[in-house]
């Protein structure tokens, strides 16, 4: 199956969207080899290339890192993938604020309101 | 490693009134895989055929791994035209032995392979099978060969959805760094995440030059949405 990558945003970025969200959601886990360059174009349907950038991105902010004979691992520095995972928790936060200030509801309400339904999912 | 296509000044006009392409400059590097997009009528299978020796240029020169196209570069260019030349009448195997003949770089095993993922029945004759199908054995055939430059025009309009992600994958299989792949497509969505670069001709000129990833940051939509804007009817 073909990642689900949407139209309009570059694709390199959605790519290392997901695979952060792959090694916070334990799909990879610390210490973990990741599947070769081409091995990951061919699985999300992506040019190879394009597919080298993102891991490279990645690379540069520490969550992967390579090694000269086994390719690229998961970091296993725990405070840098629990930093990461605030991180992305924050930007869906946002996204949520968002749509709910254009909603029309106050601070005070969407407190209120998230609280009723976090009671319900209990 | 030296650029792959190199065009200068590239014009073709079939008579004198009007240019079917017009001062062409290009420089293709190796390992990508390229897009040819534009409107019916703007030039792309003009300019293929030039590439492929099929036609003369009226003036400009094109360079294929540093050679005007001839014999030698269709030793290294795997060509997939917009209409079949085959012989219908012949059995797909023996159109197999017949490319396995005619080209150092041709692999039987990858042919058959491909044929049988696809589950194509080697001893059918071609005129026997589906436009959907000979557009598939062509492929394979095409794809088949270890080439430095592969020039599809219009590879994946007459096949089902299921067999397109099938030959893209197939594309993405057969990437290697030396080697560059250029597309002429309409099917633009369907291709755009396994493309590098895309190329815009209207009316005979080039008029973008850009990978997918600059075009999406640079104006936030996808390639398929500015072809629609920039060659609005």
């Amino acid at each position: 199956m073909p990642w689900d990558l949407d139209n309009n945003r570059p694709i390199y970025i959605q790519i290392m969207e997901r695979i952060q969200l792959d090694i916070i959601s334990g799909v990879y886990k610390p210490g973990d080899r990741l599947p070769s360059v081409r091995e990951l174009a061919l699985q999300a349907a992506v040019n190879p290339n394009t597919m080298q950038k993102a891991l490279s991105e990645l690379e540069r902010s520490g969550i992967v890192y390579s090694k000269r004979t086994s390719g690229r691992l998961i970091t296993e520095d725990e405070s840098m993938l629990n930093h990461l995972k605030t991180e992305l928790a924050e930007e869906h936060i946002h996204v949520f604020l968002e749509k709910m200030d254009k909603l029309g509801f106050s601070k005070e309400e969407i407190l209120a309101l998230t609280q009723e339904q976090l009671k319900e999912a209990k | 490693m030296n650029p792959i296509l190199e065009c200068y000044g590239l014009t073709k006009s079939y008579n004198k009134m009007y240019n079917a392409l017009h001062n062409l400059n290009l420089t293709l590097d190796r390992g990508q895989i390229i897009g040819l997009l534009g409107p019916n009528g703007s030039g792309k299978t003009t300019f293929i055929k030039l590439l492929n020796d099929v036609l003369i240029p009226t003036q400009g020169e094109i360079r294929i791994n540093g050679m005007t196209p001839g014999v030698e570069t269709k030793k290294i260019v795997s060509y997939l035209p917009e209409r079949t030349y085959l012989d219908e009448t012949m059995k797909v195997k023996d159109i197999i032995q017949y490319f396995s003949d005619f080209y150092d770089n041709f692999s039987d095993e990858r042919a058959y392979q491909m044929l049988d993922d696809l589950q194509i029945d080697t001893n059918a004759r071609l005129k026997t099978l589906s436009k959907g199908t000979k557009e598939k054995v062509q492929l394979i055939l095409v794809m088949s060969r270890d080439a430095d430059l592969y020039v599809l025009d219009e590879p994946i309009g007459g096949v089902d959805p299921a067999a397109r992600d099938y030959i893209l994958s197939t594309i993405l299989n057969n990437y290697n760094e030396k080697a560059a792949i250029l597309i002429s497509t309409h099917l633009i969505q369907d291709i755009e995440n396994i493309l590098d670069r895309v190329l815009f001709i209207k009316q005979g000129q080039l008029v973008l030059n850009a990978t997918v990833d600059e075009i999406r940051t640079e104006q936030g939509k996808s390639v398929d949405a500015l072809f629609r804007e920039v060659f609005r009817c």
